[in-house]
């Protein structure tokens, strides 16, 4: 995956978000303090906020370039999306949220490698589909958004602190289905994370925010044994 | 019960779900637009479609009146054009009671759209939804519980309605009585009974729709 912002920008309470990146990861992870602009930059890949001025490109196609004119819609990008509060649907069952982006374009269910059958079985969601979303914990909640982005298909998954809200053991246990998921399904994935422990463990890539600006770009090993980094040290 | 008591206990129920029906989509439509759009004069727009909740009942049955009566603007064509007449028939009534309710049924469809969460809406344009089905399919079910009690109070609020439907539609015992017309017109001819009767209806009806929206409400409830 190659996912470039050119000349980026967008006013946020404070500062201005404002980057000029070029990310090649497979897993590639955002990375920062809070309020730094990482669910805003998300929010602009998935369409759900249009930038003040610049560009996004992913593998060489253009989802927004406010300067030419160009805001492909949502629904048309190609980015699965996992908020840090899942967004479930409340008023539908886990299956039907599973099904939701599958049933859009053919009204049948996603085909070859993103299909339902796949998704369960990776995820290990089969005991949860007929369940209300109500009545799912927040590991379950996670791995039943992780199917409903993937089977839409897309060409790049953005996860929004993955791991938030889950216990050390679910935080493992999570760390090896996303690190599955990967493998099984292919999709480049873009990640927001405080934790430099799960981004050295998970990602090939790192992007460091700071009040809307790059501090650092490069492999989490590297990145995370600079000295002028302290909060973003490997501990032990 | 006498005959023009039945009749102005089944006509205010028809005519009260007719007018709550008719008034729906265009809630529904506005509603939803109040929530999510920006215009130009959309402020004063608001306040427009608010008036009836303000004015005196009879001010607005007079407006009606004349924007209804034979050579009223809309009420000239409609009889030109089509041949309907509309004061001091049903349909009168029914256009009284929906112009008072609307306002109740904006309000609360306004206020269900503005609680919808938007990034539910965002995600599921995401994952391939347009703006049509997003809204069929996510917005308007979670808004369902706040439309439901504009329903509710929209038709509650049209059961009561007297001062319009009074100047727009007449008093006609059999025709465009309504209870609360009726329970009037028994009150000034020394009829208590029968008033009292109307006034035990008009108590049943009310609790009937106020329940069953209760009902509905904690049927959905339970659902989420």
């Amino acid at each position: 995956m190659k996912l470039v912002f050119r000349d980026l920008q967008v006013p946020l309470t404070e500062f201005t978000l404002h980057l000029e990146s070029v990310l090649e990861g497979q897993i590639t992870a955002i990375t920062g303090a809070s309020g730094a602009g990482k669910t805003t930059l998300l929010d602009c890949i998935a369409g759900l906020r249009v930038p003040h001025a610049g560009a996004i490109t992913v593998d060489g196609r253009t989802l927004v370039d406010v300067d030419a004119g160009v805001a492909i819609p949502s629904r048309a990008r190609g980015v699965g999306y996992v908020p840090q509060d899942r967004a479930l649907f409340p008023h539908l069952t886990a299956r039907s949220n599973v099904l939701y982006g599958a049933n859009r374009a053919t009204g049948a269910e996603a085909r070859g490698l993103f299909t339902l059958s796949h998704a369960v079985e990776v995820l290990e969601i089969g005991t949860l589909l007929d369940r209300s979303i109500t009545a799912l914990s927040g590991g379950e909640r996670q791995r039943v958004a992780l199917a409903r982005a993937l089977l839409s298909r897309p060409r790049l998954l953005l996860l929004d602190e993955p791991l938030a809200g889950l216990d050390a053991r679910l935080q493992e246990r999570t760390q090896a289905l996303l690190r599955r998921v990967h493998v099984e399904f292919g999709v480049p994935m873009l990640y927001v994370s405080h934790a430099p422990e799960e981004i050295a463990a998970l990602c090939d890539d790192v992007l460091v925010l700071d009040r809307g600006r790059v501090l650092a770009h490069g492999a989490p090993e590297s990145v995370f044994e600079r000295t002028d980094l302290p909060t973003l040290r490997l501990r032990g | 019960m006498t005959a023009d008591e039945w009749h102005a206990i089944v006509f205010t129920c028809v005519a009260c779900s007719l007018s709550t029906l008719c008034i729906l989509p265009f809630g529904v439509a506005l509603g939803w637009l109040l929530a999510r759009r920006s215009f130009r004069g959309k402020s004063g727009l608001e306040t427009a479609l608010a008036l009836p909740l303000v004015l005196p009942p009879v001010a607005t049955g007079m407006l009606l009146l004349r924007l209804l009566g034979r050579h009223g603007p809309i009420g000239g064509v409609l009889e030109r054009w089509f041949g309907v007449e509309i004061v001091f028939t049903w349909r009168a009534v029914v256009v009284a009671a929906a112009v008072m309710s609307f306002p109740l049924l904006l309000r609360a469809a306004r206020v269900a759209f503005e609680e919808v969460d938007r990034r539910l809406e965002g995600v599921a344009r995401t994952l391939g939804a347009s703006d049509a089905r997003v809204f069929w399919t996510i917005t308007l079910p979670l808004a369902r519980r706040g439309l439901l009690a504009g329903v509710v109070m929209a038709f509650a609020r049209a059961l009561g309605e007297f001062g319009a439907t009074m100047l727009v539609a007449g008093n006609i015992p059999g025709e465009t009585a309504t209870i609360s017309l009726s329970i009037y017109r028994a009150v000034q001819l020394g009829e208590d009974a029968s008033a009292l009767r109307l006034v035990c209806a008009s108590a049943v009806l009310a609790f009937a729709a106020l329940w069953t929206g209760e009902r509905m409400l904690r049927v959905h409830r339970g659902r989420r």
